[in-house]
């Protein structure tokens, strides 16, 4: 037992502080990601309920096309085919120039476009369930779109949308452990390095189970205090 | 377009990766299904450590990474050969494909029995007084009144739980079992040609897209009954 804390402990025998380490890494990545598919997710929300035919068309296609795909394959695609595609933009400039893709930001931009799938359904659902009559009258005080989009609708739209999102978050905090796989620095790869070294897999990959399922847990607190927040005037929270 | 020669190279080994990976899936689906019966039957107990056990449980692989209980299962058994020598289960865990299908299998077993659960939950409690004032067993009401009327409402859930189970297998290739995801690693890495992974992206779509028709299908073919004639 004792020798199992010892490779817990901080320190340069212990593995404490590069878990610690790998475990920021993963909330980090897990944060950077939100607010990127949240934005990408409204427009798509947006181009879904829009009037315009070939708009619907986009937003259902984009939905289909990364709900459909295994998180890690859009991984790897965005991942290599980012750096395929910058590789020819920069030789246009500098033909000797070697490109590499940052994996916390090709994990970003997969996991977010994932993030963002799932989010404009959420989206859209919120919009289709606060109704028309919030935007005629909005259009009937004369405030612009935008306006009612911004002070009428978004603050709906929060409340609406938060429960969806919440499981999103629970489930992007578990996708970012795909990461690892493209050389991310995060809890898991952390903890395959501590693996590599001690020899230890069942103890260091239970470990860092727990840290995940820590992470889940504290998320799922926070979340449904948030919920209470934004339902507040509606009566039961549920 | 088609790079007809990396296509007839990697193919067919690409559909032999199909075959592998609907494999893994259906193997977990149903193992999962018989393992989530009881998790369900727990989680609705009254008793506390009955249901304690199993909350447990569900909360553990719903709130941890498919990924990571794949490596604990994977480099973890190794760490105990002599113990499952001894027992003679190491035949088993030596295999990466069993314990992929072993892991797999635990999780959707969690989600299954999320999904049971509510969808028990969701028949009205007159279904079970009813049953029980006419003199039907507990047994029977389960089997004859209150799961008929679950699985339609799980149904769409069940659904989802497969098309995640297909998308979650590609976690396999990391542990060199060779599904579509691992074939396509594998081109990618001796022909360094993309499209390979645009191969591998139709080929995911194809089965899920085809998985949610044949859900439709089923779902509007089970529940004709619920709905008015000539609607």
């Amino acid at each position: 037992m004792d020798s199992f804390l010892s490779l817990l402990s901080f320190g340069p025998d212990g593995w404490g502080d590069q878990l610690a380490a790998g475990t920021w890494m993963t909330i980090r990545l897990a944060v950077a990601t939100v607010p990127f598919g949240l934005v990408l997710g409204f427009f798509i929300a947006l181009a879904k309920v829009s009037e315009r035919r070939w708009l619907n068309f986009l937003g259902e296609t984009y939905t289909t096309v990364f709900r459909g795909l295994p998180e890690l394959l859009t991984l790897f695609i965005i991942y290599y085919g980012g750096q395929v595609l910058l590789q020819r933009v920069v030789s246009l400039v500098a033909p000797n120039a070697q490109v590499e893709v940052n994996s916390f930001v090709a994990g970003m931009f997969a996991l977010g476009m994932v993030f963002a799938a799932y989010a404009s359904e959420a989206f859209v659902g919120a919009i289709r369930a606060i109704g028309k009559g919030q935007f005629e009258a909005g259009d009937a005080l004369g405030m612009r779109r935008a306006t009612t989009w911004f002070v009428v609708v978004l603050p709906q739209l929060i409340r609406l949308a938060l429960p969806a999102i919440g499981n999103l978050w629970l489930v992007l905090l578990k996708d970012t452990s795909l990461v690892s796989v493209i050389a991310l620095n995060d809890l898991l790869r952390m903890t395959n390095i501590a693996v590599g070294a001690t020899k230890q897999p069942f103890f260091f990959y239970l470990v860092a189970l727990l840290i995940y399922l820590a992470l889940s847990i504290i998320s799922s607190i926070g979340l449904s205090k948030l919920e209470t927040r934004f339902g507040r005037g509606y009566g039961a929270a549920r | 377009m088609i790079d007809l020669e990396l296509l007839s190279r990697y193919g067919p080994r690409m559909l032999d990766g199909l075959v592998v990976t609907l494999t893994i899936v259906g193997l977990a689906i149903v193992i999962g299904a018989v393992l989530s019966a009881p998790l369900t039957a727990m989680r609705l107990s009254a008793n506390p450590v009955v249901n304690g056990i199993a909350y447990g449980y569900t909360t553990f692989f719903r709130g941890t990474p498919l990924l990571a209980q794949t490596f604990l299962v994977y480099y973890g058994a190794g760490q105990f050969r002599g113990a499952f020598e001894s027992v003679g289960l190491w035949w088993f865990f030596r295999d990466a494909f069993n314990c992929i299908v072993f892991t797999f299998a635990l999780n959707t077993a969690a989600y299954q029995a999320e999904i049971l659960r509510g969808a028990v939950r969701s028949v009205a409690r007159g279904q079970w007084e009813a049953a029980s004032a006419l003199g039907v067993s507990r047994a029977v009401t389960t089997w004859k009144v209150i799961l008929p009327q679950a699985f339609i409402v799980a149904l769409r859930p069940y659904g989802n739980e497969i098309i995640l189970m297909i998308k979650g297998s590609a976690i396999a290739s990391v542990v060199t079992i060779f599904d579509v995801m691992g074939v396509t690693r594998l081109a990618y890495a001796r022909s360094f040609n993309f499209e390979v992974y645009i191969w591998a992206a139709v080929l995911y779509l194809a089965i899920v897209e085809t998985l949610r028709r044949v859900w439709d299908v089923l779902e509007r073919r089970l529940t004709r009954h619920l709905r008015p004639a000539n609607a």
